[in-house]
């Protein structure tokens, strides 16, 4: 390559930010386009946000703890509002057998009493008697860092553009490097979507510092602290691409979980309802193919905010080969 | 030797379930290790509408398994009906697992909707492989309505508590010698899974102890051991339980203790 490269990102959820993050720092001129009018229009702004290497090696393969143990670090660099106060893992006592499941199936965390979670979780106190504590793990707001990335790259010199109308000329560019996940189907016929469901509550009544995963045989969730007594409420798991709305069955689960938590719960505002579709390969890993000048990074199933900063990184090496800032 | 189930033999005795396992991936590896003879597929409604299942349902096709479609998660006959006709032609079989919960916490079948459910498919042409208890006059009634196979739990859904009133269940056999039946549910180990067929059962259903093991494959492989263990030591005719002790060498001529 004799110039710097010329680069169009399409897609702005999370794959997409971080992507055309990282090429405009390895020196690309970066051009970001999302025909859906803003950063996040697709499943990433859904998405826990939690940066959970560890809690993940529960049900994920071990290569998605490999590659994303310092995702919390790369969020930490681009990113405010990174929270690095552990996930810790509890279930009711009926479900206890599952925090031992979860223990054999995972490293890298301590097994936490009563009065350690009332420590770590004072409005927990008296609540759960057996928990696991995943100290290094973090969690970011998604939409606030979806938002900041976009301002980073920005101050980068890369510029975006939010509006089918305007839409680049591919021809302009030497790589494009598409994440807009399904849309790009008919390229990648294995791509599937995975129906998620999630709630937002507001709940001054109750604090929480960090993630927490309320396990259950069937229908395993999670409660995610957000600024100014919001929580997120996630998610559920359905082999469907189904994208309306959400069922009373998934509202039930996922509220019940919160009230199993805390009964504080119970007098939380609902603030939103949303629904996604993860898009997902068949071993539910994320991917980056090369076809010509077209990258795909795609298939982030749930784990975009944890890997996707790596798979970012793999495609800069695609496109810069593997030296840092060699753009030559 | 496998029973026919509705006139059709299966080639393994092993029905595996493809729900909760960690990718389609690790669903594919863990059928090919276990071999079943059909594989079961859940239709939750949302999924139904407007084909938005689709991409799950063709990897479920590609399996090259029959598919056993499933009513999990109905709680009425009405919806358990309707599913049912969305398994039909989804996957362009006439047979159906029927699931009527009638319990939330225990995933218990409620027994009358069942009956119900089952004699308004029969009807219709529908083969049901009925999820029911291990009680005797509700195989009665099933069989009443239309029913040639059974399918009673051994313990509830998920609970992985293995084979939990095995006098019901013997009893069942026993009662109905020459009606296909199936242990559907409970089963968390290998062994379960041979225990029920050394009682003379034809299949067994597992899906969790595969699904969330730790290594869905390995354990796939272990459960197609297990049933064919179960099904060789039922062929050979175990030996009968005796209270005392057998002594495989004479005893006479020997002191007698106590």
């Amino acid at each position: 390559m004799t110039h710097t490269p010329r680069i169009l990102v399409k897609g702005a959820g999370v794959a997409g930010m971080t992507a055309a993050v990282t090429l405009a720092e390895r020196g690309g001129v970066v051009t970001l386009y999302e025909p859906g009018g803003r950063v996040g229009a697709g499943a990433s702004w859904m998405a826990g946000g939690m940066l959970a290497p560890w809690c993940e090696a529960e049900s994920a393969p071990p290569e998605v703890t490999a590659q994303s143990v310092d995702s919390v670090d790369w969020w930490e660099a681009h990113v405010p509002n990174v929270v690095r106060a552990g996930s810790l893992v509890l279930a009711p006592p009926r479900d206890s057998g599952e925090i031992a499941r979860f223990g054999r199936r995972t490293t890298h965390f301590e097994t936490v009493d009563g009065a350690e979670i009332a420590r770590l979780e004072p409005d927990l106190a008296g609540r759960f008697h057996k928990g696991l504590f995943f100290a290094d793990e973090g969690h970011v707001d998604p939409r606030r860092a979806l938002v900041a990335l976009l301002a980073r790259l920005e101050s980068l010199g890369g510029k975006a553009v939010f509006s089918a109308a305007d839409a680049p000329d591919d021809a302009a560019f030497d790589w494009i490097v598409d994440c807009t996940g399904l849309n790009v189907r008919q390229e990648l016929p294995t791509l599937r979507g995975v129906r998620g469901e999630m709630l937002l509550l507001r709940c001054p009544d109750v604090v929480l510092h960090r993630p927490v995963r309320m396990l259950h045989p069937r229908i395993p969730i999670y409660i995610v602290p957000r600024a100014d007594h919001v929580f997120m409420v996630g998610a559920t798991m359905i082999e469907s691409e189904n994208a309306g709305g959400m069922t009373v069955r998934s509202m039930t689960e996922l509220l019940n979980a919160a009230w199993v938590l805390h009964p504080g719960f119970a007098e939380a505002e609902i603030l939103e309802m949303g629904t996604g579709l993860r898009p997902s390969y068949p071993d539910n890993m994320p991917r980056v193919v090369r076809e010509g000048n077209h990258v795909f990074v795609n298939g982030m199933y749930r784990h975009g905010f944890l890997l996707s900063p790596a798979r970012a990184r793999e495609a800069a090496d695609m496109i810069f080969g593997n030296s840092v800032g060699n753009a030559g | 030797m496998t029973a026919h189930f509705y006139g059709v033999e299966l080639s393994s005795p092993l029905m595996l379930g493809t729900a909760q396992y960690p990718s389609p991936d690790i669903l594919r590896d863990a059928v090919q290790a276990a071999q079943p003879g059909v594989v079961t597929v859940s239709l939750r409604r949302e999924s139904a509408g407007e084909r938005a299942g689709q991409a799950f349902w063709s990897l479920i096709r590609e399996l090259g398994v029959p598919v056993l479609p499933n009513t999990a998660g109905c709680h009425t006959v009405k919806e358990a009906v309707t599913t049912a006709h969305m398994a039909r032609e989804v996957f362009g079989t006439e047979w159906v697992k029927l699931e009527v919960i009638g319990e939330l916490d225990t995933l218990q079948p409620d027994v009358f909707g069942l009956v119900e459910a089952a004699r308004i498919l029969s009807e219709d042409g529908f083969k049901v492989f009925p999820y029911t208890t291990e009680d005797l006059v509700v195989a009665e009634r099933l069989l009443a309505a239309g029913c040639d196979v059974l399918m009673p739990w051994g313990a509830p859904i998920g609970s992985g508590k293995g084979l939990n009133n095995i006098f019901g269940l013997r009893a069942l056999r026993a009662h109905f010698p020459d009606v296909p039946l199936v242990v559907d549910a409970g089963i968390g180990v290998p062994s379960h899974a041979a225990q029920a067929l050394e009682l003379g059962y034809d299949a067994v259903l597992i899906n969790t102890a595969v699904a969330k093991a730790g290594d869905p494959a390995v354990m796939a492989r272990a459960f197609r051991l297990a049933v064919e263990a179960g099904v060789l030591a039922c062929v050979a005719d175990p030996m009968e339980e005796r209270d005392m002790a057998v002594p495989s060498t004479p005893v006479a001529g020997k002191a007698m203790l106590a």
